[in-house]
């Protein structure tokens, strides 16, 4: 990068300085087995702001993403190397507990994936395995919260005892959201949360996104740059591995630095 | 003859295909895809229009010649005949058949039943029956040549560029498919008519309600009075069915609590928990271990197992028989043990990760994943695995017979020496046996009430499928 860039890129963090850091990775390195996928990342993410992760398909978003609540552990030939950093703690470190980890950074998978029970078990789940409530007026207000936050609440209020898989795919998506704030996380991961929805569904879930900006920190991962636009506030680009570029999403989206930045936007690859 | 002449077919089938092809192709000339159905339809359209009335034919022949022939030969000699009884016209009959088989030979080397006179007649029967024979062979291969050259012509001209050629023999196959599966379904029932039918005859001399809820089983007393009929009194006492099944469901509830428990457990730590290199491993052996023939788990039952446990309940002050439910049911269970695994396993494994990732994502541990997401999810598809593994278990005799022994003991004492249904079958039918005694015909009672039992299982577990697939899907 050259001189002005780097310029630029200062200007971005010093704006983002009134926002404290959430998460922060350094010189990020994963590699699959030989295979390695990403290479030296410097990511910060914003508190209480969706950072939209962009870039063609197999360029380590996901990878990325699932380094921030270590779900690559549950990957054998997964190796992770760097800084990670949640509230200034390392999340690799070795008295992390990473059930507790995954209980403050939650996270969405691209497909909705629901838990063959109830609507109602679902979203009580992670408070019961992490030992949230003490009784069942608890449990139960802490799922109509979460529901009514994920703004599911009103739709399924009489099935709440109805298998959740037998909601539309968007629903199933809220669920899912809705599953992963019930324990109260601080930070909640993303992988193309609306890839297998519908317009509408599509819409209602980025509208959530927005509203639950104001609670917790979102790293969203998203091929669609409308809706990177729409949702984030901060956007980072990758390709092949590597971190391109990285700044406000206004700018990102008027005014890219970096040519790869400004053709994959404009749709010439990708 | 038919074996034969099948064999032709067979290859005129495949001549007659190649044939249609070419012509197919010939007739589109240029413009291939001008036909409306692809060359190797109407190959297969000339191949069965040229082979399959032959075939019908033939293999009618097979099934009614024979007896029109014998009927005729009978017919000849029926004033001759008249003194005889069936069972004579059958002798007669079977000579006659050696005799035409035999013309090349001297026939008085023959070996026959019937000697004289008879045997002379025999021997004029016999050449009357062979040149019948030989004719209606003739005249089947005319026919045959017959219809194979008619439905050769008839299909030739039928192959043009505008015929749907493609709909008949799509229709064909479907034909054939319906009737395989025809077979099956037909084989089956005609298995259940025949248990149904011969425990209707146990029926009649044992009273069902005395055969089903007796406490008593020993029919090896069973008594036949001179003129064949049973002693109806004895009978009802020596036909009770009660200890028989309770054993079957003894042995069963003692294998199946160390299968379903270990082999579950096996399955877990295979999917979830094993190395893939430790995996890869272990399942082809424990795939391997299924299929040792039980005959081996049961020298292992009768020769290490039963003394051992005999052994320790003597130590301990209880009074074991050398031949004990407990030993049998044990070396069961272990035998269906990779059984449950391998069934659990894939069961277990085809729980989608996306599934797992979802509960691990929300900082659940791999113990409360596996019990709260994965079991739940694959509990229709281990159900199932477990019903199976109750039906080997019921249906399995060899074990019970090494280790378990033949005593009859109404007993829930598992220390005991007990008896199945499946076992009490064996032995009524072993050594010679006449076919319509009560003792014999008791075996096919026991099939029927052992059907009746698995059935009522299968029903009860699809069910059970049924509700939480309808719950979780
Ligand atoms: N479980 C895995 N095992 C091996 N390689 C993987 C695995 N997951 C991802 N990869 C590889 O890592 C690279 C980045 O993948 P990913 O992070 O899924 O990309 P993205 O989400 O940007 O499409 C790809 O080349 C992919 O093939
Ligand atoms: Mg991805």
């Amino acid at each position: 990068m050259d001189a002005m860039n780097t310029k630029r890129q200062e200007d971005a963090v010093n704006k983002m300085v009134q926002n404290e850091i959430k998460m922060s990775g350094k010189d990020v390195c994963v590699s699959y087995g030989e295979k390695q996928a990403l290479f030296d990342v410097n990511l910060d993410i914003p508190a209480k702001q969706v950072t939209a992760l962009i870039g063609p398909s197999g360029c380590g978003k996901s990878t990325f993403l699932r380094c921030l609540n270590r779900m690559n552990d549950t990957i054998d030939i997964c190796k992770v190397s760097g800084d990670i950093r949640l509230d200034d703690q390392d999340i690799y470190d070795h008295d992390i507990d990473v059930v507790e980890l995954r209980a403050r950074v939650g996270m969405v998978f691209q497909k909705p994936n629901p838990f063959p029970k109830s609507i109602f078990e679902n979203v009580g789940y992670g408070p019961k395995i992490h030992g949230l409530v003490r009784s069942k007026s608890d449990l139960e207000e802490v799922v109509v919260k979460s529901l009514q936050r994920a703004g599911l609440f009103e739709e399924i209020k009489d099935r709440l005892h109805e298998p959740g898989t037998g909601l539309s795919g968007g629903q199933q998506q809220r669920l899912c959201i809705a599953r992963a704030i019930a324990v109260s996380p601080e930070v909640i991961l993303m992988d193309e949360p609306c890839s297998a929805l519908d317009p509408i569904a599509t819409a209602k879930v980025e509208e959530l996104i927005d509203e639950l900006r104001e609670n917790y920190t979102i790293v969203i991962v998203t091929h669609s740059m409308q809706q990177a636009a729409r949702v984030s506030q901060q956007t980072a680009m990758f390709h092949l591995g590597k971190l391109v570029e990285v700044d406000e999403t206004d700018t990102i989206f008027t005014n890219p630095s970096n040519q790869k930045t400004q053709d994959y936007i404009t749709g010439r690859y990708g | 003859m038919v074996v034969m002449i099948l064999g032709i077919l067979l290859g005129v089938a495949i001549i007659a295909f190649l044939i249609g092809r070419a012509r197919a192709l010939t007739v589109a000339g240029e413009q291939i895809s001008s036909l409306h159905s692809r060359p190797s339809y109407h190959g297969g359209y000339l191949a069965i229009f040229s082979t399959v009335p032959a075939f019908i034919l033939s293999l009618l022949w097979a099934a009614f010649s024979k007896r029109f022939i014998e009927s005729s030969v009978l017919g000849n000699f029926s004033n001759q005949l008249s003194s005889f009884d069936v069972l004579q016209v059958q002798t007669f009959l079977r000579d006659v058949r050696t005799l035409a088989a035999n013309q090349a030979n001297d026939a008085s080397q023959v070996i026959l039943s019937t000697q004289g006179e008879v045997r002379e007649l025999a021997q004029e029967a016999a050449g009357l029956y062979a040149s019948q024979l030989s004719s209606a062979n003739n005249l089947l291969s005319v026919l045959v040549v017959f219809l194979v050259l008619a439905g050769f012509v008839f299909g030739y001209r039928r192959i043009k560029v505008e015929k749907r050629n493609r709909h008949f023999v799509e229709k064909f196959i479907t034909l054939i498919l319906v009737a395989c599966s025809a077979v099956a379904i037909l084989t089956t029932i005609g298995i259940v008519f025949s248990l149904i039918f011969e425990s209707i005859r146990f029926f009649q001399k044992v009273p069902f309600f005395d055969f089903l809820f007796g406490y008593h089983w020993s029919p090896q007393s069973a008594f036949e009075s001179a003129g064949g009929t049973s002693l109806a009194d004895d009978n009802s006492r020596i036909f009770g069915a009660i200890p028989l099944f309770v054993g079957t469901f003894l042995i069963t509830f003692i294998a199946i609590s160390i299968a379903a428990p270990l082999g579950l457990m096996s399955a877990i730590y295979m999917s979830d928990y094993a190395s893939l290199n430790f995996r890869s491993i272990a399942k082809p052996v424990m795939e391997i271990l299924a299929g040792i023939p039980t005959v081996v788990y049961g020298f292992f039952a009768a020769l290490t197992v039963a003394p051992a446990i005999r052994g320790w309940g003597e130590a301990i002050g209880l009074s074991v028989s050398s031949e004990s439910a407990l030993a049998a049911g044990v070396v069961m269970g272990i035998m269906i043990i990779p059984f449950v695994m391998s069934l659990s396993d894939d069961v277990i494994n085809s729980v989608p990760q996306t599934l797992r990732d979802g509960s691990y994502a929300m900082g659940a541990t791999k113990s409360e994943t596996i019990r709260r997401v994965v079991l739940p999810a694959a509990l229709p598809g281990i159900v199932s695995a477990l019903l199976l593994a109750v039906s080997r278990a019921v249906g399995e005799t060899m074990i019970v017979v090494m280790a378990a022994g033949l005593a009859a003991n109404l007993t829930i004492n598992p220390l005991e020496a007990v008896t199945t249904v499946t076992v009490q079958i064996v032995t009524l039918l072993v050594g010679d046996q006449e076919f319509d005694s009560a003792k014999t015909l008791a075996a096919f009672a026991l099939g029927l009430v052992l059907f009746v039992i698995t059935l009522c299982l299968n029903v009860f577990a699809l069910r059970v499928v049924q509700k939480y697939k309808e719950q979780y899907d």
